[in-house]
């Protein structure tokens, strides 16, 4: 209400997880501060400590190393889209991330702070996820690493533990035939929170024959799913009409929504499967497309 | 016929100058609701009631006002009890007893967001920790959302004692049902059984808001002797002046109220929310006070207008003719009496003539909050009905759609349903320019369809004052009571330069406070342009007699020798080229030599509006694997009369069309099981954003008023009448499913696609 909150700005990793697990009050990490801000604002949370991490550089570059991506916790979705060989590369994830808020918002929200603000319906996360990325996190006891699928855990909810930040993600290197897609489904054009999010990430030989896939989708559960059986749909075939209809049909399976404000049950199964078999397709034409 | 100035002559009207409200606009410098600030300021927050319907047992509030910084609180205790009555014309009746309890909640809180008491503090964070600590004690009461469920037997009674008016002889049991009202034309029931055809359909429509982007936002400052001054954002600051006036038992004349800009408003600011608590707050802590509405408050305890359950039932002979109607209109008013169905039931019918027609409404209070006025208020609700109905009209006898409704048009001297009769021509022109659109016969492409539909609104008159200075510089300053909501500073200056003759940019239009100005009425109804235009011509007219005195004084001369022509004074008459002509400049800078300042104010109680008329098309394009409906086409005639400035007409066309696709598409409260709502946010009150809107193409239908000097007609709010049926008659084109219950949004289209 009127408590004091302190508000650190660090320049260095280590001197950020000092005042993360040295506070002992409400610690906020403070990126790009697009859903933060707005709790503040809304009184849902009431930080007595903020620690803003866009001085650090390590959190806020994109780097390229043996063909794999290392992405910044706190680049923001401009950065991504400006940075061409990184938006070549994973055009669905840059595409997810462009999709979130204005332009205003765009230049400050961060694929960090999406994931760990662990909001179901996050449009970068079912990217982030079908991506295969891998979290590097820091905290007191050292870095470790973590698939991104496990660190959401349920609406607001993360798997961090006190004092730790995530410090970037790693993109595995792009195989020849290889693509990624993102597709949500909102009421309104833009300016809108995903109904249903679908990312698809997928690889073919040389023959069109899929022979990685990796689907996951958002705004249907508790968290975002990383659904296997409609990758089994996919791989080991030419994602053609049938096993396009197969790998809906699993994601729809896999679906268990609530009814809320933004949609309800059944319609949120249905076109899960919909904006998935989409989704699967436009992967599909650029990996085609792609050497 | 007065003296309707012939086109050709005409330099200013009917060209579209820049706004001069615009600049401050542009750079921010426009002074809005929340910008106005006193030294010794107090902010002030209001507590709402967390529950749909309850008793207030009890308000405690000395821990909050213990609070350091809390300088005064009000309840409704602090505002005296008004008098049970419905005042003014039964269409926009007020009951003050009614409206006290809506500003502060007395017996009982009735909607989610019921202000209960005010708090004044030094700062915002204060009065909200205060807010905090005020305990109130609350007796729970079952609530009803729904119009049909509030209309039920056993629906819970928001006031235990309302016993229906309108009906004969009065119910001995109460219920939610505030009034009913009927109109008749001929004798529906014998006609309908001469109809070869009949089409019945029932529909819905949910509460829409306003959805203006300023907040309501006031500051008020009381003296110790009773008077009070308030700058507030509103569309008619002398309303809020009567308003705030009586709600505290101050005599009007005490009370000076300034019309802020406004970010928007649309019905919405027609009435008092924060006024009355700023004054009270402010008499009671001896400072200035402050307070600004979150969006959620808006949401939550301004008005939207109602939703409804509707019946239509329309019996049509093969060739066409419409033979007998009638509707049944159930509006939700909200917590309080007074929804616009009165207008719903006279709106829904009147483009037609029809012979025999009925229609039946019910005012039906629920636990929402009370409905305000919005764009045509009532209008587009029956318009969605009775529009649909049209439509399925059409087809079933395989006739164009708009052909159908050409041949049945209402003209001059068709009956309407409450007595009077159809006093303009416009409608069947408006029908005819668009049904000549290219674009009606362009082809459709997949999953694609065509709607058409019209709408009616009655367009206002009334009460509007001017005053308008000469300046010595040969410049005039146009004061008018009229807060500017769409461009009617622009306007107005218009008609006072093409009047006087000089040039637009010599015209500066103001908003005079009002204790500066003559009473004038809300800026509402689509009336300013004809009204305060009037008012500002005839004024405009007094200043030309005394410049022509003034030219008389100067030449010596008889001043029946004098005429104004070309915004400037020329002997006529036996006079005639005795001297060389004096403009307006030059009699203006003689001012003082010639009698001392040049002003004429004027009044008038304007009548002779013509109705608004629009008629649209849409195309859609419904996507069959999620529902969503795609506009990719609109284009909306409307007949304007003469359009004063051409942008600002096709500026309140496209305004009238977006809001209707909001209302068509998206836009619905979303409650709880306890009668909370869910979406108090522009991110989930879904209304259209930018890329949602296709080009939409306004035609401006010119058929003049002859009983306006330059043949306006207002052309705000017919607009959005037409745009809810439009879209479902399109998605029937598309899909071949009727869609009757609004909004149309994805889960609803798919379900219908799936049945």
């Amino acid at each position: 209400m009127m408590s004091e909150m302190r508000f650190e700005s660090p320049q260095t990793l280590e001197a950020a997880v000092a005042l993360l697990s040295g506070h002992n009050g409400i610690t906020k990490i403070l990126a790009g501060g697009t859903d933060l801000l707005i709790q503040m604002r809304g009184g849902r949370v009431e930080p007595t400590l903020l620690v803003d991490v866009k001085s650090i550089p390590e959190l806020t570059s994109i780097s390229q190393n043996n063909g794999a991506f290392r992405l910044g916790a706190a680049v923001n979705a401009m950065q991504m889209s400006e940075h061409e060989a990184f938006a070549q590369s994973w055009p669905g994830l840059t595409e997810a991330a462009m999709l979130i808020g204005s332009y205003q918002i765009k230049s400050r929200a961060t694929v960090g702070g999406n994931l760990c603000n662990a909001s179901p319906a996050a449009d970068s996360v079912p990217a982030l996820i079908a991506a295969g990325a891998i979290a590097t996190i820091m905290g007191p006891q050292g870095i470790r690493e973590q698939k991104v699928e496990d660190i959401a855990t349920g609406p607001g909810k993360n798997s961090l533990a006190k004092g730790e930040i995530v410090l970037y993600f790693t993109l595995p290197p792009r195989a020849p035939h290889s693509a990624d897609a993102y597709l949500r489904f909102i009421p309104r054009t833009e300016m809108d929170i995903a109904v249903v999010g679908a990312g698809i990430n997928l690889t073919l030989n040389d023959k069109g024959i899929c022979i990685e896939a990796r689907v996951c989708i958002g705004a249907v559960a508790e968290k975002a799913l990383l659904v296997k059986e409609a990758a089994a749909a996919l791989i080991g075939s030419t994602c053609d009409e049938s096993a396009l209809e197969k790998m809906g049909a699993a994601v729809s399976a896999a679906c268990r929504p609530i009814d809320d404000k933004r949609g309800t049950k059944a319609y949120r199964i249905k076109v899960s499967s919909v904006m998935a078999r989409r989704a699967a397709t436009i992967a599909l034409n650029r990996a085609r497309r792609t050497h | 016929m007065n003296d309707i100035i012939s086109e050709k002559k005409l330099k200013v009207i009917g060209t579209s100058p820049d706004r001069p409200d615009g600049v401050p606009k542009l750079t921010g410098t426009a002074q809005y609701g929340a910008d106005h600030s006193l030294p010794g300021m107090l902010w002030a927050k209001v507590l709402r009631s967390p529950h749909a319907h309850a008793r207030l047992l009890k308000i405690d509030y000395t821990k909050a006002l213990a609070l350091p910084g809390v300088k005064g609180i009000i309840t409704s205790a602090d505002l005296p009890e008004q008098k049970f009555d419905y005042l003014g014309p039964e269409r926009v009746a007020q009951n003050f007893w009614h409206m006290t309890r809506n500003i502060l909640a007395r017996e009982k809180v009735l909607y989610e967001g019921h202000a209960i008491a005010a708090v004044a503090a030094t700062t915002s964070a204060i009065a909200d920790a205060a807010l905090k600590l005020i305990v109130v004690d609350y007796e729970i009461l079952p609530h009803v959302i729904d119009v049909e469920e509030a209309m039920a037997d056993n629906a819970p009674l928001l006031f235990e004692d309302m016993i229906t008016r309108g009906v004969t002889p009065p119910p001995t049991k109460a219920s939610n049902i505030s009034k009913r009202i009927q109109f008749q034309l001929g004798d529906p029931d014998s006609a309908f059984k001469t109809a070869e055809e009949i089409v019945e359909m029932h529909f819905k429509t949910a509460p829409v808001h306003q959805g203006y982007i300023e907040p309501h936002a006031c500051l008020a400052r009381a003296d110790q002797d009773g008077q009070a001054e308030v700058w507030s954002s509103s569309q008619g600051h002398f309303v809020i002046r009567t308003m705030t006036a009586k709600l505290l038992g101050m005599k009007t004349g005490d009370l000076r109220c300034h019309a802020s800009e406004i970010g928007g408003a649309f019905g919405g600011k027609t009435v008092v929310y924060l006024e009355p608590l700023a004054v009270a707050l402010s008499r009671k802590t001896g400072h200035p006070v402050k307070i600004t509405m979150t969006r959620e408050e808006v949401f939550k305890a301004s008005g939207p207008t109602s939703g409804a359950s509707m019946t239509i039932k329309i019996g049509v002979m093969r060739d066409g003719t419409l033979v007998a109607a009638e509707g049944i209109f159930k509006y939700q008013a909200g917590a309080f009496p007074g929804s616009p169905v009165m207008n719903g039931c006279m709106c829904g019918f009147a483009p037609y003539d029809i012979a025999n027609a009925r229609t039946i409404g019910y005012d039906v209070v629920c636990n929402r909050p009370k409905a305000v006025a919005y764009r045509a208020p009532g209008s587009p609700i029956s318009a969605f009905a009775v529009e649909s109905t049209m439509d399925m009209v059409a087809k079933r006898i395989g006739m164009d759609p708009i052909q159908l409704r050409l041949k049945n048009i209402a003209k001059i001297g068709t009956p309407l349903l409450w007595g009077a009769k159809h006093g303009h021509a416009g409608f069947a022109e408006t029908l005819q320019a668009l049904q000549k659109h290219p674009h009606y016969q362009s082809p459709l492409g997949k999953n694609q369809g065509r709607g058409v539909a019209v709408g009616y609104w009655f367009n206002g008159g009334g009460e509007s004052s001017c005053t308008v200075n000469v300046n010595e510089d040969g410049t005039v300053v146009v004061a008018t009571g009229s807060p500017d909501i769409g461009g009617s500073r622009a306007s107005t200056a218009q008609m006072a330069a093409e009047t006087l003759g000089i040039a637009y940019e010599g015209v500066r239009p103001i908003i005079a406070d009002t204790n500066s100005v003559g009473y004038t009425q809300a800026t509402g109804g689509s009336r300013v342009t004809f009204a305060t235009g009037m008012t500002v011509i005839n004024a405009c007219k007094k200043i030309i007699a005394e410049m022509c005195l003034r030219a008389a004084k100067i030449w010596k001369i008889e001043s029946e020798n004098v005429i104004w022509e070309d915004g400037s004074a020329r002997p006529a008459g036996k006079r005639a080229g005795e001297f060389p002509p004096l403009t307006f400049k030059e009699i203006a800078a003689k001012r003082t030599a010639t009698g001392g300042p040049i002003v004429a104010s004027d009044s008038v109680n304007a009548e002779g509006q013509a109705p608004g008329f629009s008629a649209q098309f849409c195309d859609v394009e419904v996507d069959p694997e999620t529902g969503a409906v795609k506009i990719v086409r609109y284009v909306a005639a409307q007949d304007v009369g003469r359009a004063i400035h051409p942008k600002y007409c096709e500026g309140q066309i496209t305004g009238g069309v977006v809001q209707g696709i909001g209302w068509a598409l998206n836009e619905e409260y979303i409650y709880n099981s306890a009668g909370r709502l869910e979406n108090a946010g522009f991110l989930d009150y879904r209304m259209p954003v930018a890329s949602d809107i296709p080009m939409i193409e306004a035609i401006l239908v010119e058929v003049p008023n002859p009983n306006h000097p330059y043949g306006v007609k207002g052309v705000a709010e017919a607009n959005i009448v037409p745009p809810m049926a439009a879209i479902a008659n399109a998605v029937h084109g598309a899909t071949g499913r009727r869609l009757t219950d609004l909004p149309m949004s994805p889960p609803k289209v798919l379900a219908a696609l799936d049945a």
